[in-house]
């Protein structure tokens, strides 16, 4: 387990500047265009609501499979991301696309049960056919400083993945500063995380960029220390395409091209897709169109 | 790029498109005049020269070479304002002037801030959001002052000084100008101000806002030319106030010749301050400090973090982020909205700037440059730094005035403090820890006038700027600021 206390600090003031200038860039043109193309391929088509039904989560594969056929050459998205008894409705609606199916567990989006559970869970939906697992830490325990009983659980959960990947949620909302968003991080890359993933999306303080680019720090010093790559999904609160292009400057500038495709970023969003479309059809356009030429699921 | 493993990478994939800002919007003349007396006036000999646009080499106007004779008119068109209409006035209608210059200069914001990248070659980004918006603020700092003068100094009677001769460089030209002439107006005087010569036109726009603004023919004249420009209104016998900012230099030969008259003067001169970068900083922010410090402005900063210090445990990691960091700075086409670093202000700066990388490599340094394309013609410098340097090398003491970095490592807080003192300039400081104590004491022990902490190159009219030992006589900015433009004498 690593010495989290050799952690370096974060300034907040410092993080808040940076962001600012990453959103001053100005993206236009074809560099807009590839940007925009660039967001639907990381997308992880998201639905997870207690209400959802299998019908539901099929419209939502057809989505991931047909964004928008009016517009030619438009790539689909990376996965579709459900909970764990939607994981088998979704595998089947998707075939053998490569898109992904991705399944929260872990008691997601609280963490609140019992390791075995978790464990269980987890297995289960990588037996339903989930390619990736994201999972939530023990912000209790976490908060608690007892690191150790994170660090195990991560690392449990990972080998309960199998060959799944794993993307752990700090629920950085939760945690309160920015250093502890950092420590989190390093914790969970230590642990076997594939992916580092900002939020659950259910609670209010979901993605943000100075969070998002702590961790994307977090995610450089790892690679300079391992030569590991690990991935990044800012999840909850993207939900307009020019933020969404802010994330991949930033991006760009924190960690280069290697981490410029889908295997290495991902946006987790239920809306985001739909405002990309609208501004790639404006792009070609030149006028925007209304939303009911967009299919909402 | 560094050839160590696992390196990122960063000039492949997706690019920036070019984002030009449009220069539709702005009007220039061929050819400008003198300001003098209120209106554009053909200097006497009728000499002219060029200023030119250092990201092209192309020329983009030419302008009035004023001689000893325009100094003099103007010196004496800044006198008769002064006995006239402007020291009579009402201090609060004094005050409204100013914030008409003000709110003119934030209406024509954009304008300004694309003929400021023109001349000067800075990126846009930097005149669109720090030089114009802070040279509008100064103007709104000073107005307010205006009528609160004997508010500033409690048991004091203040009178203005008269005629302020002030010489601005070219590094932030228009915004120089405000910081020499807000508080110059706020306090009663008259000003005959003189340009770089690289770089005159924002101050020429400016006076075309103090015509439209209706201040009193006289009270703003702003001559252009080079040194003997500068010199007519430093020698002129009634001028009563000197202010100047450039290199430290030029700044000698002003204070020499000013010994034994009663002009009041103040100098802000160079630089070469010490970003002191301890191993407990958020070092993540600290190497932004350091880009912010060193190659904001292309370094042309009087105030630049040009020698870096860094904690020696640190500073491995803080050479490989700050290479890594280097690698996204754009370079290019000041007037691209993504540019990050400019043009060097002018041949001749180009030139300096490269014998000191010459010198840096002749006196043993390891120099690391990044790997951007710079355009064909044009002024350019990459952003540079140098590694493996000591005290006693040339490029660690001397002001180099372009984005070249020296580093050095210290292991004390004591060591850090006494190398960062060695040096005869005290313009500037930073200082970067999580620690508060160590905030104090450094900032209390360090010989500069300005000292940040956790932060570089931050500026604000309410604060006091200016330097110890070879970086100047005298503060401009803030309550402090005022002192340097009025008698003060006991009730």
């Amino acid at each position: 387990m690593p010495d989290l206390n050799q952690v370096a600090s974060v300034d907040e003031v410092g993080v808040n500047e940076r962001v600012a200038r990453f959103c001053s860039r100005s993206i236009k043109k074809d560099s807009k265009v590839e940007a925009l193309k660039m967001v639907l391929s990381m997308i992880d088509l998201t639905t997870l609501e207690g209400q959802d039904t299998p019908g539901k989560v099929r419209q939502l594969c057809q989505k991931a499979l047909h964004l928008h056929d009016a517009v030619p050459g438009l790539p689909h998205v990376a996965a579709v991301c459900v909970y764990p008894t939607m994981v088998g409705v979704a595998r089947r609606a998707l075939g053998d696309n490569d898109i992904g199916v991705a399944s929260v567990a872990t008691a997601f989006p609280s963490g609140m049960a019992p390791r075995q559970i978790k464990l269980e869970e987890t297995r289960i939906a990588v037996a339903e056919g989930a390619d990736e697992i994201d999972m939530v830490i023990s912000r209790g325990a976490f908060l608690q400083g007892e690191y150790g009983f994170v660090f195990d659980e991560i690392a449990a959960i990972k080998e309960a993945c199998g060959e799944a990947h794993l993307k752990v949620i700090l629920e950085t909302g939760e945690l309160g500063t920015l250093d502890r968003v950092r420590r989190a991080s390093v914790l969970a890359m230590h642990a076997g995380a594939d992916f580092i993933k900002t939020s659950t999306g259910k609670i209010q303080r979901a993605a943000r960029m100075p969070v998002t680019l702590v961790m994307l720090q977090a995610i450089r010093d790892y690679f300079y220390e391992t030569g590991r790559m690990v991935g990044m999904k800012p999840a909850g609160g993207i939900s307009n395409a020019k933020l969404a292009v802010h994330y991949l400057v930033m991006l760009r500038e924190t960690l280069g091209s290697a981490w410029m495709t889908r295997e290495w970023f991902r946006f987790g969003a239920s809306s985001l897709a739909n405002d990309v479309l609208m501004q790639i059809q404006k792009q070609a356009t030149g006028v925007y169109q209304s939303a009911d030429y967009f299919s909402k699921d | 790029m560094h050839n160590s493993p696992n390196s990122l990478a960063f000039n492949d994939g997706w690019q920036y498109a070019p984002a030009p800002e449009s220069t539709d919007h702005i009007s220039l003349e061929k050819q400008f005049d003198l300001f003098i007396g209120g209106k554009f006036v053909a200097p006497e000999e009728g000499r002219y020269f060029e200023t030119i646009n250092p990201a092209t080499e192309e020329q983009i106007a030419s302008v009035g070479l004023a001689t000893q004779t325009d100094v003099d008119r103007a010196v004496k068109a800044a006198r008769k304002a002064f006995a006239g209409p402007w020291s009579k006035m009402k201090a609060a209608e004094r005050g409204k002037y100013i914030y008409r210059i003000a709110r003119m200069l934030q209406e024509r914001s954009r304008e300004f801030a694309v003929i400021e990248s023109l001349d000067g070659g800075k990126p846009i980004r930097e005149s669109r959001d720090i030089d114009i918006p802070l040279a509008a603020a100064h103007f709104f700092y000073y107005a307010g002052w205006a009528d609160k003068l004997e508010y500033a100094f409690p048991g004091r009677n203040v009178a203005a000084l008269g005629v302020a001769g002030q010489i601005i460089p070219w590094n932030f030209p228009l915004l120089m100008a405000a910081w020499k002439i807000a508080p110059a107006l706020a306090c009663g005087n008259t000003v005959v101000l003189k340009p770089a010569e690289s770089t005159p036109l924002t101050a020429l726009k400016l006076a075309e806002i103090v015509q439209e603004a209706g201040l009193p023919p006289g009270v703003v004249n702003i001559v252009t030319g080079a040194g003997e420009t500068g010199a007519a209104i430093v020698n002129h016998a009634d001028v009563d106030k000197v202010a100047f900012t450039g290199s430290t230099e030029v700044g000698r030969i002003i204070q020499r010749a000013l010994a034994g008259t009663s002009k009041k003067y103040t100098l802000e001169l160079g630089g070469k301050a010490a970003n002191i970068i301890f191993a407990d900083a958020a070092i993540d922010q600290a190497v932004e400090g350091i880009v912010n410090g060193i190659f904001f402005n292309q370094g042309h900063v009087c105030c630049a973090g040009s020698r870096l210090f860094v904690q020696e445990s640190a500073v491995d990691e803080v050479v490989r982020k700050l290479k890594d960091r280097m690698e996204t700075l754009i370079i290019g086409d000041p007037l691209d909205k993504n540019t990050d670093i400019g043009a060097i202000n002018s041949a001749g700066q180009l030139e300096t700037i490269e014998s000191y990388l010459s010198l840096g490599r002749e006196e043993g340094a390891e120099m690391y440059q990044s790997s951007c394309a710079v355009p064909e013609r044009g002024y350019w410098c990459r952003p540079t730094i140098f590694t493996g340097v000591s005290q006693s090398n040339r490029i660690v003491q001397e002001e180099i005035f372009g984005p070249v970095l020296a580093i050095q490592t210290f292991r004390t807080l004591e060591e850090g403090l006494s190398k960062a003192n060695n040096t005869p300039y005290g313009l500037s400081g930073g200082v970067w820890t999580d620690k508060g104590a160590k905030i104090f004491k450094m900032t209390q022990k360090l010989r500069a006038g300005v000292v940040w902490a956790n932060t570089f190159n931050k500026f604000d009219p309410t604060s006091p700027f200016g330097g110890y030992k070879e970086s100047g006589v005298g503060r401009e900015g803030g309550l402090h600021g005022l002192d340097a433009y009025l008698k003060l004498e006991a009730r």
